[in-house]
């Protein structure tokens, strides 16, 4: 019962956010100083009669309140208007982009969750010469913004080793797989390196406590107490960090998609931004944005079960 | 083995202490690029927009240390001039966002009730978005060019001010020196202004320098979508981005070097700036 008004709780607040992103969001594109019309019309003078019927059909003669009304009311029913740039429905352009860009992301969470954790495990249990490289090569890896490794990456692998492509997305599962995986590993390096940090920071700390020392002196051994009493005690730590990867991921999907030209929605926001193509842009910002309030709920309501200590209640900021 | 594992914490401390070397050497960094930016006109060898088709993509040589871009322009005169644009953006953002910052966490701690729910409730909907997202809606409605990019993103990173700041400021209020201060008669704001704010600064401004290598990386990503400065403007990020194409022509070098700017850049603000929050941490523990 306590749990269920939690998750009522949360989904309210997470309701009300989101109402407020896509006024913030709806609201931006409103305020744009350039007319969607005169780039529907791209530079050729258009009779009166034209500009009205254009008006008309993209809703632009209307109030503010009526336009966001009316947009909110299309977006709940997955409607999200017709795109200027490529005049066709907004939600069949994301149907075909977004499967990619799920991919990209999938693969690289996967290498993000195996390496950090890795990483991040062995430098807290190892130490000496094997947790000082991890560290020197972790502050790299922070410090390596995804699109410069995604030029690095795709200079010495595909241009000039020929051991993946150097760009696209490629047909068929297989073929998607070899073509995402160099922009995979370009968008996972940073939270690799962000994810051993943290992993290994929390285990650190777990090794100091008391109940480390009282499992060892019981004779408990090493691989155990390190598996079950400090890893997964340290897990609730690095579960905190989860809404900053994904965030990280979505946004970043963005230029690493646009360096391989992987036909995704980052690339897709990336086009459309520069067209001025609002009704893509704002699909897509409002996507982006749901879909990390929504992965930031699960693990709201997933904390408590991998760390029985965390009480239920008003989300607490974290430090 | 368990002996071995428990004496690792006191061997932590001794790789800490034989890291000043690394961070000293990240603070000489920092001041040669800083350095390099102020000095930028006088130090560049070339003017960095002079084309010279007929010598694209040549490699180093002794007129050209670091070669030329694919349109002939002198990569090293463009990575020195674009120090400029590269690093006084990120100090844009990180100087309104810690202004601004301060601000709202100190006036949220300080008065709390209403204040402090309607404060929170806007930084929740900020951390909404992604900064980088934030960024690309703002450049989407005005266009590019430096200063939208550089205020969407001081706004996205405000909130993560004002958070510190407000718990910080939270805890410091709780001091007697507050308490002997009230009753000696100083207004609020005063004691806020001087003495709440210095006390807290030092952490704020740690997180701030960190913060920095964050925005120049954001910064720089906006410029490789084209989005950030305008095309002739040198930047680093925008650098990579007119040598993407070079790149996969198997001419990388003109890519390469504002890449190895850009990373060193940040590794050396985020070595300097966790050496100082740890510092600080440290004295105040």
């Amino acid at each position: 019962m306590n749990f269920l008004r939690f998750a009522v709780r949360r989904l309210a607040e997470m309701a009300a956010t989101l109402l407020g992103a896509s006024f913030v969001i709806f609201g931006a594109m409103y305020l744009a100083p350039g007319n969607p019309a005169s780039f529907l019309l791209a530079g050729r003078s258009a009779s009166p009669e034209a500009l009205r019927a254009i008006n008309a059909q993209y809703h632009l003669d209307e109030p503010f309140a009526v336009q966001y009304v009316r947009w909110l009311g299309q977006v709940l029913q997955g409607d999200f208007g017709r795109s200027i740039t490529y005049r066709t429905d907004v939600s069949r352009l994301l149907a075909d982009r977004l499967p990619s860009t799920l991919l990209l992301i999938s693969m690289a969470l996967a290498l993000v969750l195996a390496l950090g954790l890795l990483l991040g495990w062995i430098g807290a249990v190892r130490g000496g010469a094997a947790d000082s490289t991890i560290l020197v090569t972790t502050t790299f890896a922070i410090g390596t913004p995804s699109f410069v490794a995604a030029v690095l990456l795709q200079g010495l692998f595909a241009v000039n080793l020929h051991w993946f492509p150097t760009g696209g997305t490629g047909e068929g599962p297989a073929q998607m797989l070899w073509h995402l995986t160099l922009p995979a590993v370009a968008l996972a390096l940073y939270l690799i390196g962000m994810l051993a940090r943290v992993t290994r920071a929390a285990m650190l700390d777990v090794l100091g406590q008391e109940h480390v020392t009282v499992a060892r002196s019981r004779g408990v051994s090493d691989h155990r107490v390190i598996r079950r009493h400090v890893f997964r005690n340290a897990l609730g730590t690095v579960l905190t960090t989860s809404g900053l990867i994904v965030s990280t991921l979505l946004v970043t999907t963005v230029l690493v998609e646009s360096a391989f030209s992987v036909g995704g929605i980052g690339q897709l926001l990336e086009l459309s931004t520069t067209t001025k193509d609002f009704p893509t842009v704002q699909a897509i910002s409002l996507i982006m944005v749901a879909l990390f309030m929504t992965v930031n709920l699960l693990v709201d309501l997933l904390h408590p079960l991998v760390d029985p200590r965390v009480a239920l209640g008003p989300r607490r900021s974290a430090a | 083995m368990t002996a071995a594992t428990l004496l690792r914490r006191p061997g932590l401390a001794r790789i800490r202490t034989s890291r000043a070397p690394l961070s000293l050497l990240c603070l000489g960094f920092v001041a040669l690029v800083v350095a390099l930016a102020v000095l930028a006109p006088w130090i560049a060898p070339y003017d960095a927009n002079t084309v010279d088709l007929g010598n694209a993509l040549a490699g180093p040589s002794a007129e050209h240390l670091l070669g030329v871009d694919a349109s002939g322009r002198d990569t090293l005169s463009r990575l020195v001039l674009g120090a400029r644009t590269s690093l006084l953006g990120p100090l844009g953002v990180v100087v309104f966002s810690t202004l601004a910052g301060v601000a709202i966490g100190t006036a949220a701690a300080w008065r709390g009730g209403w204040l402090d729910s309607v404060l929170s409730r806007g930084a929740e909907l900020v951390f909404a978005f992604p900064g980088m997202l934030l960024a690309i809606l703002i450049v989407s409605v005005h266009g590019e060019g430096l200063l939208a990019p550089v205020i969407a993103l001081a706004i996205a990173y405000l909130p993560y001010v004002s958070r510190l700041t407000r718990s910080l400021v939270l805890a410091e209020r709780e001091r007697p020196y507050v308490e002997a201060y009230r009753v000696q008669g100083h207004s609020g704001l005063q004691i806020c202004l001087r003495h709440v704010v210095p006390g807290v600064a030092p952490v704020v401004l740690a997180q701030s320098t960190i913060n920095f290598g964050y925005a120049l990386i954001d910064l720089a990503g906006l410029s490789f979508l084209g989005l950030g400065v305008p095309a002739l403007t040198p930047d680093w990020g925008r650098m990579v981005f007119d040598g993407k194409t070079a790149v996969q022509y198997g001419y990388p070098l003109s890519a390469i070097v504002p890449c190895a700017a850009i990373v060193l850049t940040v590794v050396a603000f985020n070595v300097v700036g966790e050496r100082w929050a740890d510092k600080v941490s440290r004295r105040d523990g």
